[in-house]
């Protein structure tokens, strides 16, 4: 059972009010709200212990190091990688995703293929296509059907021996779809094509093992796992990670610095030049420790309440367009109301103390594709409670009065 | 008082008379409902601002030294945040357009409750007017 009351109270922002009314907040795929187990590990380590890793030889030094390596062992058995060298500390998923992008240049020539889907976050979409300029691969895109799901028909289609990598989202930020990710890495696996996948959405709603999903990359952001902004996680199999070139040059990433060459330092550090985020990825390994204390499968369990919830509120609008109908879903609901403009309902929840998303959630080539300017999202997270969906459908018919 | 000035007091009194700002809105999103005179050909998207969350299409014309307004949104909050702006500066001579300090805008709080990125739309709206503005001037040298 999840103790709730303990829970909500690990996050004072949730009593912030808005316009004389209590803060609802269901922008958790944009960011979730940070308890104070991981704020206090943040502020105890500028009051105790800060300073740079890896180099000093003294105490703070020492004991930063310590914890910062622990964080990363943290982060290994959190997703179920083999070695703490497969896990390198970013700033986020788009830099994650950059980083690959941009090292994997070296084993792209002319003609090659780059898959990605249709449902991709611009961040899954832009360093692609950044690469592939750099390097003449055409990039190729999976078809998204009517319900939200990869068309994976489609994804066979197009897969060949000139896919030299696919990289396709966990659970896409709009339509909520939990994707089939073991299924298509073994269609993946017949044309050797590597695996990347956006781990941003599911990190924080259900588990996630690399090693069961035989995934070459995957990315997260702490901020969307109740950590701190700023701090991303690159997990890439070791094998590969060894050939990929190093992404960005400075401190800790050299073995031996000459003005002629520079030799590099082994894995992580190859790839984690400059100092890094300390507190904040110390704080990462704290949100890991908050999360399973409370235990991944009980919050998969509970979300998949709330949304179901969710979707016996909003089957009762006639006015309620969903978008993304998946039975395979997370607790994201993104949707329009009849002839009401997604902004509008916007500003009037907000105005109501509700915190969703409108606008194309970084989507806009999924939402043209359905002929949708925008939409409006409501993501939920640990905190939420049915309640509160209550709440927000009291103020979701209140505000669609106002405007029909 | 220039008669920009004038118009801008108008709306702040019919505003203060609101105290809540549901109330307010209530109000921006019935004139947001009202019929606008807007032809639609002009829905195209050299007409559109940037910067806007909804889309806003603007145009305008001249009619003795006046300049007159059009504006549509598809968003109607919007729509009724462009009708005030088209009763402060419609109708008005290009100069009076160029000078007018746009104070209702803080005094009826407006800025506050639009996020960063819609107080940016909204300043790009009277930016565009006043580019209008401006070339009208110019082209009557």
């Amino acid at each position: 059972m999840i103790d709730f009351e303990k829970i909500r109270s690990s996050f004072p922002i949730l009593n912030v009010k808005v316009n004389d009314n209590k803060l609802v907040y269901f922008d958790n795929a944009a960011t979730t709200q940070t308890p104070t187990q991981v704020t206090n590990t943040i502020r105890d380590y500028f009051y105790k212990q800060n300073s740079n890793i890896h180099r000093g030889v003294h105490h703070l030094s020492n004991i930063s190091t310590e914890d910062f390596e622990q964080s990363r062992k943290k982060v290994r058995e959190f997703v179920g990688a083999e070695k703490e060298e497969e896990i390198i500390f970013t700033k986020g998923t788009t830099d994650s995703i950059n980083l690959v992008a941009t090292s994997f240049q070296k084993f792209l020539k002319s003609g090659d293929e780059i898959l990605i889907s249709e449902m991709e976050h611009h961040s899954n979409i832009v360093p692609w296509q950044l690469c592939a300029e750099k390097t003449g691969a055409k990039i190729k895109v999976v078809s998204v059907t009517k319900e939200g799901e990869i068309d994976i028909d489609h994804l066979e289609k197009l897969l060949n021996e000139k896919t030299k990598i696919l990289s396709i989202t966990h659970i896409s930020n709009t339509l909520g779809t939990i994707n089939p990710i073991t299924e298509i890495t073994k269609l993946a696996r017949k044309f050797d094509t590597k695996v990347f996948i956006d781990g941003a959405q599911a990190i924080a709603h259900q588990k996630v093992n690399v090693t069961e999903l035989d995934v070459d990359f995957y990315c997260f952001s702490a901020h969307k796992l109740y950590g701190p902004t700023g701090v991303g996680v690159l997990y890439g199999k070791e094998e590969i990670l060894e050939k990929l070139p190093p992404y960005q040059g400075g401190g800790e990433m050299i073995e031996l610095v000459t003005f002629e060459k520079t030799t590099y330092a082994k894995l992580p550090s190859k790839f984690e030049a400059g100092t890094p985020n300390i507190s904040g990825v110390i704080a990462l390994g704290k949100a890991i420790e908050f999360i399973e204390d409370i235990n991944l499968d009980l919050i998969f369990e509970y979300e998949a309440m709330l949304l179901n919830h969710y979707n016996e509120k909003s089957n009762k609008l006639e006015y309620y367009e969903p978008f993304g109908t998946s039975l395979n879903k997370s607790a994201i609901a993104s949707f329009n109301l009849k002839k009401v403009h997604h902004y509008d309902i916007g500003v009037l929840l907000d105005n109501m103390g509700v915190a969703v998303r409108t606008g194309h959630h970084c989507t806009q080539p999924l939402h043209k594709k359905f002929n949708l300017d925008g939409t409006i999202r409501a993501s939920f997270g640990i905190y939420n409670t049915k309640n509160e969906i209550d709440y927000f459908f009291d103020c979701l018919s209140r505000a669609y009065k106002m405007l029909y | 008082m220039t008669s920009v000035e004038k118009v801008q007091n108008e709306i702040v009194e019919e505003l203060s008379l609101f105290s809540d700002w549901m109330e307010k809105y209530e109000y921006l999103i019935e004139l947001g409902k009202d019929e606008i005179n807007f032809d639609k050909k002009f829905m195209k998207d050299e007409f559109l601002i940037n910067g806007c969350q909804s889309k806003v299409w603007l145009y305008a014309k001249e009619n003795n030294s006046k300049i007159s307004f059009h504006a549509y949104s598809d968003a109607i909050m919007t729509k009724g945040i462009i009708a005030l702006l088209i009763k402060v500066f419609s109708n008005q001579s290009p100069d009076d357009i160029i000078n007018a300090k746009l104070d209702f805008i803080d005094k009826i709080g407006l800025k506050n409750h639009l996020s960063a990125t819609r107080a940016n739309g909204l300043m790009s709206m009277i930016k565009q007017i006043k580019i209008y503005a401006i070339g009208f001037k110019e082209k009557n040298g």
